[in-house]
């Protein structure tokens, strides 16, 4: 994690994979410290009666920002994240647990940026958050 | 195609929101970042934001009274359209320059695109945003395209 390269990186080289179970007081403290006052993060019987969810959902966004953390843990100090996107294809439920990772699939030497791979995926090993990012060493 | 988005609603197209002035404060960075289980000393320290702070940081702040039954306030930047389930699509962030405590940022939000497809169960509209966030020198911090799909 510390002290990475661009020089010693090879294109198809997978970046640590770590795994997210939210809590009832995760999704509480994400929401708050949003300000997100949607019910489905935080009431269940309306999640389930009136949106018709089949359980409290957890948020895109920190979906998305845990897709981001794969890249910024990975690159510490040693490189800057430039850009990133991404899409929720799927939804995701509290009580699962998900885990993040990606792959480089191009390095640029000259300019210094590392095109990266990026995934969220569910316990059953779909894909369910897509994105890519570029950092730049 | 263009039967479910009114002349009216399409004219909201290219137009910007009020700009927006929000002040970073260390303890709203630390909150974020306990709350995202982070890892990195300088964000859990507070001494600078995590990648996507700035989508809470930037999220209306509106009187108890004005949310809606669901909990979320009115959506005062979206025009007249006949879909009204909002999703999140999408999202694609540039970064410029790290936001930091203390830092006055000033973000604009327009209307860059709106446009409709057939889906899966039915018609969707597509309402995709700028955002822009400039600190007080007017040096750009970072731009995103939000997409929003309303079924």
């Amino acid at each position: 994690m510390s002290g990475i390269k661009i020089s010693e990186l090879s294109v198809g080289e997978a970046l640590p994979e770590r795994s997210y179970t939210a809590t009832n007081v995760s999704l509480f403290l994400y929401n708050a410290a949003i300000w997100n006052p949607h019910r489905i993060h935080y009431d269940e019987p309306y999640t389930t009666n009136v949106e018709n969810h089949p359980g409290v959902v957890i948020d895109g966004p920190l979906q998305g920002d845990w897709l981001n953390q794969v890249v910024v843990n990975w690159i510490g100090d040693n490189a800057t994240l430039t850009s990133f996107n991404y899409s929720n294809r799927r939804a995701s439920y509290l009580g699962e647990t998900l885990t993040s990772g990606g792959a480089i699939t191009a390095i640029d030497t000259e300019s210094g940026n590392v095109d990266l791979e990026i995934f969220i995926k569910n316990e059953d090993g779909d894909v369910i958050t897509p994105g890519t990012a570029q950092v730049r060493f | 195609m263009n039967e479910l988005i009114s002349d009216e609603a399409k004219s909201w197209i290219g137009r910007s929101a009020e700009p927006f002035l929000v002040e970073i404060s260390r303890r709203d960075i630390v909150k974020y970042s306990i709350a995202t289980e982070q890892q990195q000393e300088k964000y859990l320290k507070g001494d600078e934001a995590p990648p996507m702070f700035m989508f809470g940081a930037l999220r209306p702040l509106v009187p108890m009274d004005e949310l809606g039954p669901d909990g979320i306030p009115p959506d005062s930047f979206l025009p007249e359209l006949p879909l009204k389930r909002v999703m999140a699509g999408g999202t694609e962030m540039r970064f410029h320059r790290p936001v930091k405590p203390g830092d006055k940022l000033i973000a604009t939000r327009s209307l860059h695109d709106l446009y409709e497809k057939q889906g899966k169960s039915g018609p969707l509209i597509f309402a995709v945003y700028n955002l822009s966030v400039e600190n007080e020198d007017g040096e750009l911090v970072m731009e995103e395209k939000q997409t929003r799909i309303l079924r």
